[in-house]
């Protein structure tokens, strides 16, 4: 069996990880188990590796073609297909298409929930961003995902509080 | 700076205390957070890797929690302070592997550093002993509100803190912690437990080994997800998590011990036997052995001895804190003498394990 990342080397290195249920495997050589740390506590890499790799099997399948370029920095798509990592912040609105369905399979959900920049606390964003989560509850309850609803009910509540809450600065 | 002037000496690193310390070594919250209208440092060119870390390090240098910290560029260090710096877990291997361009912030305590272009602009991370998840994030979040006012982050109101890779979207938070479970291991229960916390959504690994194999029976436990919960449900989350196996790494000792004693006291003093009187061991053997010694400490088996001494042992058996300690360059095979040489001399001390410890000791109970 051949390495997945390098595709040259004899892969010895073989790793399965189950997340909900979904179940990835992943086989390195040597070398490669190495460079991408394996074994590494500050890197976190292997759930990343993993992730990355089924990065680009769902790339290959979203449109866009690989032609696609970032304006800002002229990043393509086929290059994320290659290193699973995009090329800079823009990069987000530029492959927005290709990189929904992966972030769905990726995470618990697609709308950012936590921690917001206090300068954007203060401005209209709030009011774009509770407008949207408002688009997402309604969603939710439609679609019957009572846990994803409760958590952006909570959400929308905190972001009111904040912004009634604290003096303007 | 040397930077072995403001390491904690590994003596003193081995006595520090926290929570459930017999069982979770350590917790660790990491933040990656990104400068708006800059190329991720994996795609940046230099000049512009360079203008965000020149941008970056100073901002971080700033913070009142950061003064008197060591603040360095990656090219001023050298490759074995760098692996020693990723054998204590402070960066990561790809961050040692960079150089001009990227830099490091660490303070005093080393309970904070900052890596900084390694694989985002920004990547944070909060370090407590034994179990402190919430301590760590409450830290961390503090400083990056802080590091907020003075620099431009990447944030969309839909996906969150941008990254470079899509797996650190949203939050960017890494929670982690890294346990020690002997108990499990050898009762080979580590894999149903392995399975049943990565349905939960969180990843389990060996810290120092390949995939379930983990050298010294080290694991660490974190969370996959970013995007879509927040920081404080992660938290918790894993907080819960880390309970249940703590739990079950305690009964398993236990019933280990009042099942199976002689499997127990055969492990753990054929484990001092070779490391009291070896003349040549790996790194490898080391660590597997000393994880033994440690839960024969944590058994009340080597009354009188405190577990610092096994703790440095894990620290100053790596390779390069070894390399360290000896001016000349070593190989393998001499580092393998003169690790077995250290461990005899600071083994002296310590009796060979006894078989009758002392009645109950005590559980670890979160
Ligand atoms: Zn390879
Ligand atoms: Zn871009």
């Amino acid at each position: 069996m051949l390495c997945c990342v390098c595709k040259e080397k004899e892969a010895t290195v073989h790793l399965t990880q189950i997340t909900g249920d979904k179940m990835q495997k992943v086989d390195l050589c040597e070398e490669c188990a190495k460079t991408k740390g394996v074994n590494d506590a500050t890197g976190f890499s292997l759930a990343d590796l993993l992730l990355g790799l089924g990065a680009s099997q769902e790339i290959e399948q979203a449109g866009g073609g690989s032609e696609l370029a970032c304006p800002r920095c002229g990043f393509t798509q086929a290059d994320f297909k290659k290193a699973g990592r995009l090329g800079c912040p823009e990069c987000y609105n530029t492959f927005a298409e290709a990189l929904e369905g992966l972030l769905k399979t990726m995470h618990k959900g697609t709308q950012h929930i936590g921690k917001v920049p206090e300068s954007l606390r203060h401005s209209r964003d709030v009011a774009d961003r509770v407008k949207s989560l408002q688009k997402r509850l309604s969603k939710a309850i439609e679609a019957e995902d009572f846990e994803q609803a409760a958590l952006l009910r909570d959400e929308i509540k905190q972001m009111n509080a904040r912004t009634s809450g604290s003096p303007a600065t | 700076m040397d930077i072995h002037k403001f390491l904690t000496p590994p003596a003193e690193m081995a006595r520090r205390k926290g929570p459930h310390d017999r069982i979770v070594l350590s917790s660790r919250v990491r933040l990656a957070r990104n400068i708006k209208d800059a190329a991720f440092p994996g795609w940046a060119k230099k000049p512009e890797r360079v203008r965000v870390l020149d941008l970056i390090l100073p901002a971080v240098q700033s913070l009142p929690d950061l003064k008197n910290s060591f603040a360095e560029t990656m090219d001023r260090l050298s490759t074995l302070d760098k692996q020693i710096l990723v054998e204590r877990h402070l960066i990561s291997r790809e961050h040692a592997a960079k150089s001009a361009g990227s830099g490091l912030v660490l303070n005093q305590d080393e309970s904070f550093c900052v890596m900084i272009n390694e694989e985002d602009h920004l990547r944070m991370q909060s370090l407590r002993p034994g179990l402190q998840v919430r301590q760590a994030w409450v830290a961390i979040n503090l400083i990056d509100s802080a590091l907020e006012r003075k620099l431009d982050y990447a944030f969309s109101p839909e996906l969150g803190y941008l990254t470079a890779c899509p797996t650190n979207l949203g939050t960017g938070i890494r929670v982690s912690a890294m346990l020690h479970l002997p108990g499990l291991v050898l009762a080979e229960q580590i894999n149903p437990i392995i399975q049943s916390v990565n349905k939960l959504g969180l990843a389990v690994r060996g810290l120092f080994g390949e995939g379930t194999e983990a050298l010294g029976n080290v694991f660490q436990v974190s969370n996959q997800m970013t995007l879509g919960e927040s920081e404080t449900a992660i938290v918790e989350r894993l907080e819960k998590v880390l309970a249940q196996i703590i739990d079950h790494e305690e009964n398993a000792r236990g019933s280990l011990v009042e099942k199976k004693p002689k499997v127990v006291y055969n492990h753990i003093g054929r484990a001092y036997g070779i490391l009291a009187n070896a003349h040549s061991i790996t790194s490898k053997e080391a660590m597997n052995l000393l994880s033994l010694m440690r839960l024969g400490v944590d058994l009340d088996l080597f009354p009188g001895t405190d577990r610092a001494i096994v703790d440095e042992l894990f620290v100053l058996t790596q390779p390069a804190h070894l390399q360290k300690q000896h001016s000349e360059k070593l190989s393998a095979e001499e580092r393998d003498l003169l690790r077995a040489d250290m461990v005899r001399e600071r083994l002296a001390t310590v009796s060979r394990p006894v078989t009758n410890p002392p009645p109950g000791p005590t559980l670890d109970k979160p």
